[in-house]
């Protein structure tokens, strides 16, 4: 009797997908935008409250106001790291809307070009311009620059 | 195939509409974004034309902008936490009808903390 039991599969045994071709991006993406939403809360619940709340407000923001935030690493790298998140976070989150809506594959194509374009630009320009920003440029009046550039040597 | 598809996938009440105002509130957000970028980008200009711009964004009607700009990030950010809520908590999809109400609670208190202030600085000539 034993001799003539079929072959079957253990009752439990995994179910074998066949290979697929396709990676866990999106799974990494949904991933991603829980992560940095987190952060990004922090991140710019602090930039208005810097900017827009606290002292007077919105009215306060001109170049010395920068220079005198830039002139402080800590806001260089707040201000990169929420650059990069944020970019990286809208950008996903409209190519998913563009998946969803644009129905036309060549719709689709465009629009997604369009948006990498910008994504491209939009973070390459802000990187640089954190990073070779001048709070002190020699031929600008002194009173638009922060109070520190006029107890420089020279 | 048909390009408009028979019946809705849509079920309406707080689950589809939050979702809808999450879309419409990243959607803005993200434009501002690019916008923002850019302005802040004229610090390299000069100071004169940083100045120029940022002065447009003291205006009263920017002023106002400045409020709704701010209501959509504060919507957006409570709900995304709703949203990590109901992904990884395992009562989440039991209470995201009362979690969206939750959130809706502390957008006002949020927004009622900032009109008075925001107010203030665009009309109050301080």
């Amino acid at each position: 009797m034993a001799a003539t039991v079929p072959d079957l599969a253990a009752p439990r045994d995994p179910y074998a997908r066949r290979k697929t071709t396709r990676s866990n991006y999106e799974l990494y993406g949904w991933i991603f935008m829980r992560a940095s939403g987190a952060l990004l809360i922090v991140l710019i619940f602090a930039h208005l409250w810097v900017n827009l709340v606290s002292g007077e407000g919105v009215n306060a923001i001109d170049f010395g106001f920068v220079g005198g935030k830039w002139a402080n690493p800590v806001w260089q790298v707040w201000d990169l790291v929420m650059l990069w998140l944020a970019m990286i976070h809208g950008t996903n989150g409209v190519r998913t809307i563009i998946n969803d809506y644009a129905e036309r594959d060549r719709t689709r194509l465009v629009l997604k070009l369009f948006l990498y374009l910008a994504f491209t630009v939009v973070v390459v320009l802000g990187t640089l311009v954190i990073f070779t920003f001048d709070p002190c440029p020699t031929d600008a009046a002194a009173d638009l620059l922060p109070s520190f550039c006029s107890s420089l040597p020279g | 195939m048909p390009s408009a598809p028979a019946g809705t996938l849509y079920r309406g009440r707080e689950g589809m509409w939050s979702w809808v105002a999450h879309r419409v509130t990243g959607v803005l957000i993200f434009f501002f974004l690019l916008v923002h970028v850019l302005d802040t980008a004229l610090v390299r200009v000069s100071p004169e034309a940083y100045n120029a711009v940022i002065g447009t964004y003291q205006t009263p009607i920017m002023g106002l902008g400045e409020i709704g700009l701010v209501a959509a990030i504060v919507f957006h950010a409570f709900n995304g936490v709703r949203i990590i809520l109901v992904d990884f908590w395992a009562k989440g999809p039991k209470y995201q009808r009362t979690m969206l109400w939750v959130v809706v609670g502390l957008f006002v208190v949020t927004m009622a903390g900032f009109l008075p202030r925001q107010l203030m600085h665009v009309f109050g000539g301080n």
